[in-house]
């Protein structure tokens, strides 16, 4: 009984430590991340591993996630005799919601584990102690990289996966519901405003992606130099990662929906 | 992978990330297609507006000609006066009346314009003198009610 409420409460202070780490840790790599830019070279070769390799599976989710809005989206509209609405349909909820959220969670498990795991097993081999023997700073080298090609990977990411998810509802629409496709376009842009939906829509996926790198540079930065440790933090990553985006997603829905 | 390979697929990666993002402001939203057009303002008078919108269509036999750009309330004549933006390919006799209409029971609210027979055309700033009113449901059903009330009482008497 006793050890039972012990454990919640190492739980807890457990919980609160790791999001104070965190927030030294983001303040760490943002001080150390001077030689990020000035090697680009190093950036750009963590882009290529985090944002290009992740395309295809970016992209195909896209065209699937947009086909199967598509597809829903008609079963209820034609009811209402408004399938000429389907564009709006695919199109506002990609762009402001499931293009960021869904490139978010896919990235943060095709990428973001992928991060931590490299970190963690550098870690645990001592290879992160052995470039401080040398006197090369592991964050400024091997985090900061990271941390900022995940940045900028994931709003290109989002912005791929809603361009495709609305081609890919422009084909169940278009090629095989067969509803005109100059009223789905012209509908489309008379209902989405750049500024606001489009917009908001990428300031969502850059704060993504600072959440996702954040958390997968921390996550392998902090986990213990054993395998068991890697996997763990590796877990972690993605279920973090998961519940931050969607938690920060509400919020930022919250603040920027202009009717509610 | 050497260098070169890696660098190359970066540029191929963030050139399409550029072109997902014109392709989500152009032909997916908005932007360019409100501006590739010169337009002229009239406004219209209505005694009631119903749930019209800024940026609201503006059509002629259901093509799309223009948006409702202000709305606004005349404090002296208790009327609403909104202001169409047309575009200027169009033009339309003076005598053009306006109409606040609802496409289907449950869609948007849009005026429509239906062309006079007037030799001279709608300028800058002219306003449309003929207008229509938006159908209020709820007055609609009380006038419905009303006239049945009024023509209730005979019928059962007439039974008996």
């Amino acid at each position: 009984m006793i050890r039972g409420i012990q454990n919640i409460g190492a739980r807890g202070i457990e919980t609160v430590w790791r999001i104070g780490a965190m927030g030294r840790f983001f303040l760490l790599v943002l001080a150390h991340s001077g030689m990020s830019f000035r090697r680009i070279g190093l950036t750009i070769r963590e882009i290529y591993f985090s944002g290009v390799m992740s395309l295809v599976i970016i992209m195909v989710s896209g065209l699937f996630v947009g086909m199967v809005l598509g597809l829903q989206g008609y079963e209820t509209l034609q009811k209402y005799g408004a399938e000429e609405t389907m564009g709006v349909l695919v199109a506002l909820s990609l762009v402001r919601e499931l293009g960021p959220v869904v490139t978010g969670l896919l990235f943060a498990s095709r990428a973001g584990s992928a991060i931590t795991a490299e970190i963690g097993l550098m870690k645990a081999t001592e290879q992160l102690k052995a470039m401080d023997m040398m006197a090369i700073d592991p964050v400024a080298r091997v985090v900061a990289p990271r941390f900022w090609a995940g940045v900028v990977s994931l709003p290109l990411l989002a912005m791929m996966f809603s361009a495709m998810g609305i081609f890919g509802g422009y084909i169940v629409a278009v090629l095989y519901v067969g509803t005109d496709p100059g009223v789905f376009w012209s509908n489309m842009q008379a209902a989405v405003d750049f500024r606001y939906d489009v917009w908001n829509g990428i300031i969502k996926s850059i704060a993504f992606g600072f959440a996702v790198s954040v958390i997968a540079t921390f996550e392998g930065f902090d986990a213990a130099p054993t395998a068991e440790g890697v996997s763990r933090a590796t877990t972690r990553t993605v279920v973090t990662s998961a519940l931050t985006i969607l938690a920060i997603d509400l919020v930022l829905t919250a603040f920027m929906l202009r009717d509610v | 992978m050497d260098r070169k390979t890696i660098d190359l697929w970066v540029g191929v990666f963030m050139l399409m990330g550029f072109v997902a993002l014109l392709f989500l402001a152009f032909k997916v939203g908005n932007l360019g297609s409100e501006r590739n057009s010169a337009t002229y303002t009239v406004e219209a008078r209505f005694e009631n507006i119903g749930g019209l919108k800024l940026k609201a269509p503006v059509k002629v036999a259901g093509v799309l000609v223009g948006r409702v750009t202000d709305i606004r309330l005349d404090g002296k004549k208790f009327q609403a006066v909104a202001t169409l933006s047309l575009d200027k390919r169009f033009d339309f006799p003076k005598d053009t009346s306006a109409s606040i209409l609802t496409s289907g029971l449950l869609g948007e609210v849009y005026i429509g314009l239906e062309a006079g027979g007037d030799d001279k055309n709608l300028a800058q700033g002219d306003k449309i003198s003929l207008t229509q009113s938006a159908v209020v449901l709820e007055r609609l059903i009380g006038q419905f009610l009303f006239s049945k009330a009024a023509e209730g009482p005979d019928q059962p008497a007439a039974k008996k």
